[in-house]
């Protein structure tokens, strides 16, 4: 049994069908990478998947460690173990990094985390989530945060985006973080380099995926600029 | 037991530290309604302090050139169900000085309660005031805060007030603060109130900044629940060359409460900016979502979010 299975998901909204009949499945342990130009589904699976309000499959189930999970709220998910680092983490005033690394669970070592996240924890403990960082730090502090959860599922919604190139390998090595800590990772990226850490990986296009099966071949077609379901009308590759 | 034990037992269960009164080194003064219980100085620091027909007048004065060492604390309350307390401070900093005060307003078992502030504050030439000011009110909500100030900033003079009001009811509140701030001159107003039940919240904060370069920053953190309200009115005047000054309110909402937030910003000179920034509304989606993302409930989350709003 997978520990993640889509079946079949449809999602419109507003007379716009933005996922189609889409179906995935991701296994305990495994990094799954999903490739995909802007606007075909991507962010709108995550948030299915996490259980964002407003986010209701059309049709189909998502189901999670053999359990329908469709109609469960997000912090009844993370309960059964699903998480997720936002493309654009929020910011929070007067929480410090440290009590956000702590939220829901106490044992964890907070600088253990920041440490892995490529953050100096005498640096940024006690700093405030809020504005005062910086996209890139608020973003490592994000991805901290959900590594202290130990999820059973993470999906990291364009881990790097917005950190700078130097520190890629930062971001590869939060991803294998995951993975030796035991979870799994849906992993949203539009850069190759992240993809290629992945065990598998997805191209999604039309709502659908459209190629599937090793992280180095899907990016390779990926690359190619071949869509085979929208015939170019969404991600313009044809 | 004394109305002095009493008063800082009832500080004490507040939070305080009693032992700021046996400490020679730490200056204070203590009054419960309009009976001054306590009272000590240190060097530099010139405190009269009196019992009038209408209340308790006090004046402190910090020498010039006099850094005070450790917070000046001022506790001030009405121990009783019903009382009145007005007190009349004119606060003076002489150029080169600075003291940071901590004033502790405490009213356990208010009913109905009236505790009026009127203050008049002297900031001289390069000198530094800090002023915190921690309430709390009790669970019945039977009081009315009125507390106002007049603070005068000399020329690189810094001014920092600081006043929170989160545990507890607050009844009605009415704060009223303006100040004028010189040539290079620097003043932050903060106030963090959290409203229960029927709470009625009024901050008006002005800030005119009067003298070139003066800075100037309003910051309000409102958060309100079931009939509460709030009307938040801050206001800036950028009236010379290179003033700066930011007017930032956030009311969180829920239940039935009413929030309303008025910024006015001018300026009189073309040099001077002021911006302004408010958000008014329930607790904002994304930051609930992520939160519960973390495995929060949504109270918890909400509970999350309002309290870092007002630390």
């Amino acid at each position: 049994m997978s520990l993640l299975e889509i079946k079949g998901l449809t999602y419109e909204t507003g007379n716009k069908e933005i996922l189609d009949d889409f179906s995935l499945t991701i296994e305990a342990s495994e990094v799954h990478a999903l490739l995909g130009t802007n606007g075909t589904g991507k962010s709108t699976l995550a948030y299915l998947i996490v259980g964002c309000e407003g986010y209701r499959p059309t049709s189909g189930d998502i189901v999670f460690d053999g359990k329908v999970i469709n109609d469960l709220k997000i912090h009844e998910r993370a309960k059964l173990g699903i998480t997720m680092a936002w493309q654009e983490p929020v910011r929070f005033e007067g929480i410090s990094v440290e009590d956000y690394l702590t939220l829901k669970s106490n044992d964890a070592i907070p600088s253990l985390y920041l440490e892995m996240a490529g953050l100096p924890p005498g640096l940024y403990l006690h700093r405030m989530v809020d504005k005062s960082l910086s996209g890139g730090e608020r973003k490592r502090i994000e991805l901290a945060s959900v590594l202290a959860l130990k999820p059973r599922l993470a999906i990291l919604d364009e881990p790097d985006s917005g950190i700078d190139m130097l520190s890629t390998q930062d971001i590869i090595n939060v991803i294998n973080a995951f993975r030796e800590n035991g979870s799994a990772v849906l992993l949203i990226t539009h850069r190759k380099e992240i993809a290629l850490v992945a065990d598998r990986a997805s191209q999604i296009c039309g709502g659908r995926i459209v190629c599937s099966g090793n992280p180095a071949k899907v990016a390779e077609y990926y690359e190619t600029r071949k869509c085979l379901v929208c015939d170019g009308e969404v991600c313009a590759y044809v | 037991m004394s109305d002095l034990d009493l008063l800082m037992k009832a500080y004490g269960e507040a939070g305080g530290d009693k032992a700021i009164l046996e400490n020679n080194e730490i200056a204070h003064l203590v009054a419960s309604g309009h009976k001054l219980l306590s009272m000590k100085s240190v060097e530099g620091l010139e405190v009269e302090a009196r019992e009038t027909l209408s209340g308790i007048s006090v004046k402190v004065t910090v020498k010039e050139g006099i850094k005070i060492k450790n917070p000046v604390h001022l506790c001030f309350g009405v121990l009783h169900k019903k009382g009145t307390q007005k007190i009349k401070m004119d606060v003076t900093l002489e150029k080169n000085s600075s003291a940071h005060f901590v004033a502790h307003c405490i009213f356990p078992e208010a009913e109905k309660v009236r505790h009026i502030m009127d203050a008049v504050v002297k900031i001289g030439e390069n000198a530094e005031m800090r002023y915190s000011e921690t309430h709390y009110h009790g669970l019945y909500g039977g009081i009315e805060v009125v507390p106002k100030a007049v603070v005068r900033i000399a020329n690189s003079g810094r001014y920092f007030a600081d006043f929170t009001l989160v545990d507890g009811r607050v009844g009605t509140l009415d704060i009223d603060y303006a100040v004028d701030a010189g040539e290079n001159a620097v003043t932050e107003l903060t106030a963090r109130v959290f409203g229960h039940a029927s709470d009625d919240i009024k901050i008006k904060e002005k800030v005119v900044l009067s003298g070139e370069n003066a800075r100037g920053l309003i910051k309000t953190r409102i958060a309100l629940e079931d009939e509460a309200s709030a009307e938040v009115t801050g206001i800036t005047e950028g009236n010379a060359a290179g003033a700066r000054g930011h007017v930032d309110c956030l009311e969180i909402v829920k239940d039935n409460a009413v929030a309303k937030a008025v910024p006015i910003v001018s300026v009189t000179n073309p040099l001077a900016k002021v911006t302004h920034e408010a958000a008014i509304g329930s607790v904002d989606k994304r930051q609930l979502e992520t939160l519960m993302a973390h495995g929060l409930t949504p109270e918890e989350a909400v509970d999350v979010i309002v309290r870092g709003v007002l630390k």
